[in-house]
């Protein structure tokens, strides 16, 4: 396909100014690679705290599918009583799978994981109650459902007591959602500092380059041209912090990665640090230039017009 | 080419600088703009460029009048001017390719373009052996000479120039002047402000006098 003549002259002249001004930048290695950094280390904070909770969330979740109930029976259910009402729980369609555990076996394996065991035989009889395990079936693991079912469960006669194991993931979660919220409002303090950043970078520029400026009005040049290589050094400098934050990303990434998944190991778990993907890298990478383009425009709609050339 | 109609110009802390200056530059014409300095030559010449807007009066450019002309359209009437000032207001850290070349890449010529229309003016110049020096390490009437191919290089029909030997010794600057006669001639309109008198005198083109924002010899320009 063949572009019309004057976009492609319009496309070129961008692509002119977008490359003499990376090598502007390119020519004052340090400030530039200074004014990134600070940029790079702002936008990794809060994409760092989202990784950090996105795994959270990922580990939460895989729990999520495990959400027991226990059913602690009543002191005087016999053994045969709670196999009849295991059987009859069975039948429900709520209800996975059940696990009958006899005081004698939660004693048993009490006395295995605690280290108790000689204290326990001072005990003169078995105190634990019988429990059933239960695991309901996929249609009952929303906290909702979930929560149904604990209450139908706990009108039964023989239950003592049903705990829903729930609780706890919906604390996590809730908890998540918090340190969620306070990553936006990080992320929008940082998101404001670094159109700060790029703002007072291009105002600077803009102050050096005021004889240039003037110059450049007197021979007749639009505003439009004037501002172009500004907003695009604005926007390189965004992108070149982002490129940063992505790097120090990866770094911290590597860092962490082998302890965890030897962590998860020891609880024979399969979990694994997940970093970002293809779209999220390229949100990072587009919202870095994006800020950075912001920038200069403010800057640049603040301190070009009052450069006339006397 | 240049009509002024009644124009004055009060500039906000009250100074009168132009007073009721009525006058016209014929196309192809080249004229003189004398008088002491904040007699109102820069003045003049800034209404011209749209550097400075008249306070009364009506002001026209090539038929176009200027009092009414909005501010996105300036740079298009500058364009129209190729301007030359007595400090040059060169870029000091571009070749003097690039900064001949300036004009042109605003306006948006092609690249090819550029360069060849840079070479012939600086060829025009005298200077087509510097185009990869910079600015700095150029004599003062090399630099005005640079100054003026930036002015000539897309063919303005209007070269203005402030004071433009200003700083120049008087040999250099018979130079400069004879260089905006050689524009002259292939039909180029062109107003000089300077208060190099004997210079002036010996060129023999009209001199527009002023003296304290009052225009002392409009008639100049109608009797050739």
């Amino acid at each position: 396909m063949k572009l019309p003549a004057p976009l492609r002259v319009y496309l070129l002249r961008h692509a002119q100014v977008a490359l003499s001004s990376l090598g502007r930048l390119y020519r004052a290695p340090l400030a530039s690679l200074m004014t990134a950094a600070v940029i790079g280390i702002a936008l990794a904070l809060p994409s760092g705290l989202y990784v950090l909770t996105d795994n959270l969330q990922r580990l939460g979740s895989q729990w999520d599918g495990g959400a027991n109930l226990s059913l602690f029976l009543r002191h005087d259910v016999s053994i045969e009583q709670a196999e009849a009402l295991k059987a009859k729980l069975d039948r429900w369609p709520e209800i996975e799978r059940l696990r009958l555990i006899t005081p004698q076996q939660a004693l048993a394996e009490f006395r295995q994981l605690s280290g108790f065991g000689d204290t326990l035989d001072i005990l003169e009889e078995n105190p634990l109650p019988a429990v059933l395990a239960v695991k309901p079936a996929a249609s009952a693991t929303q906290p909702d459902t979930a929560a149904a079912l604990k209450r139908r469960l706990q009108a039964l006669p023989q239950v003592e007591l049903a705990q829903l194991d729930l609780q706890w993931v919906k604390r996590f979660n809730a908890l998540v959602t918090i340190v969620q919220r306070a990553i936006w409002v990080l992320s929008a303090l940082l998101a404001l500092a670094v159109l700060l950043i790029t703002g007072n970078t291009i105002r600077l520029e803009i102050q050096n380059r005021r004889e240039e400026i003037e110059i450049t009005k007197l021979i007749g040049a639009t505003g439009a041209f004037i501002r172009r290589p500004f907003l695009y050094s604005g926007l390189w400098y965004g992108f070149g912090g982002a490129l940063l934050a992505a790097l120090l990303l990866a770094l911290a990434f590597l860092q962490l990665n082998a302890p965890v998944r030897e962590l998860a190991g020891l609880y024979q778990s399969s979990f694994r640090l997940h970093l970002l993907d293809m779209g999220q890298w390229l949100v990072l990478l587009s919202s870095g230039a994006l800020l950075g383009l912001i920038g200069a425009w403010i800057a640049v709609g603040r301190h070009l017009a009052t450069i006339e050339p006397g | 080419m240049i009509r002024f109609d009644n124009i004055s110009k009060r500039y906000p802390e009250g100074r009168d600088a132009l007073q009721s200056v009525s006058f016209h530059l014929p196309a192809g014409a080249m004229a003189f703009l004398t008088g002491h300095s904040g007699a109102g030559k820069s003045t003049l010449l800034k209404l011209i460029a749209l550097l400075e807007r008249a306070t009364r009066g009506q002001l026209f450019l090539d038929g176009e009048n200027l009092t009414r002309t909005g501010k996105r359209k300036i740079p298009l009437v500058r364009r129209k001017i190729g301007m030359i000032f007595q400090n040059y207001r060169l870029l000091f850290d571009r070749t003097v390719f690039d900064n001949v070349a300036l004009p042109l890449v605003i306006a948006g010529h092609r690249h090819q373009d550029i360069g060849r229309r840079v070479r012939a003016a600086l060829d025009k110049v005298g200077l087509l052996d510097k185009e990869r020096a910079l600015p700095i390490t150029l004599s003062g009437g090399e630099q005005q000479r640079v100054g003026i191919a930036r002015a000539v290089v897309n063919k303005p029909p209007l070269l203005l120039a402030d004071e433009p030997t200003g700083n120049l010794d008087p040999e250099l600057s018979r130079d400069i002047m004879r260089l905006f006669e050689e524009f002259n001639r292939v039909g180029v309109t062109v107003l000089i402000a300077s208060h190099d008198l004997d210079l002036i005198a010996r060129l023999g083109h009209p001199q527009l006098r002023l003296h304290q924002g009052h225009l002392l010899n409009p008639e100049v320009l109608s009797i050739r």
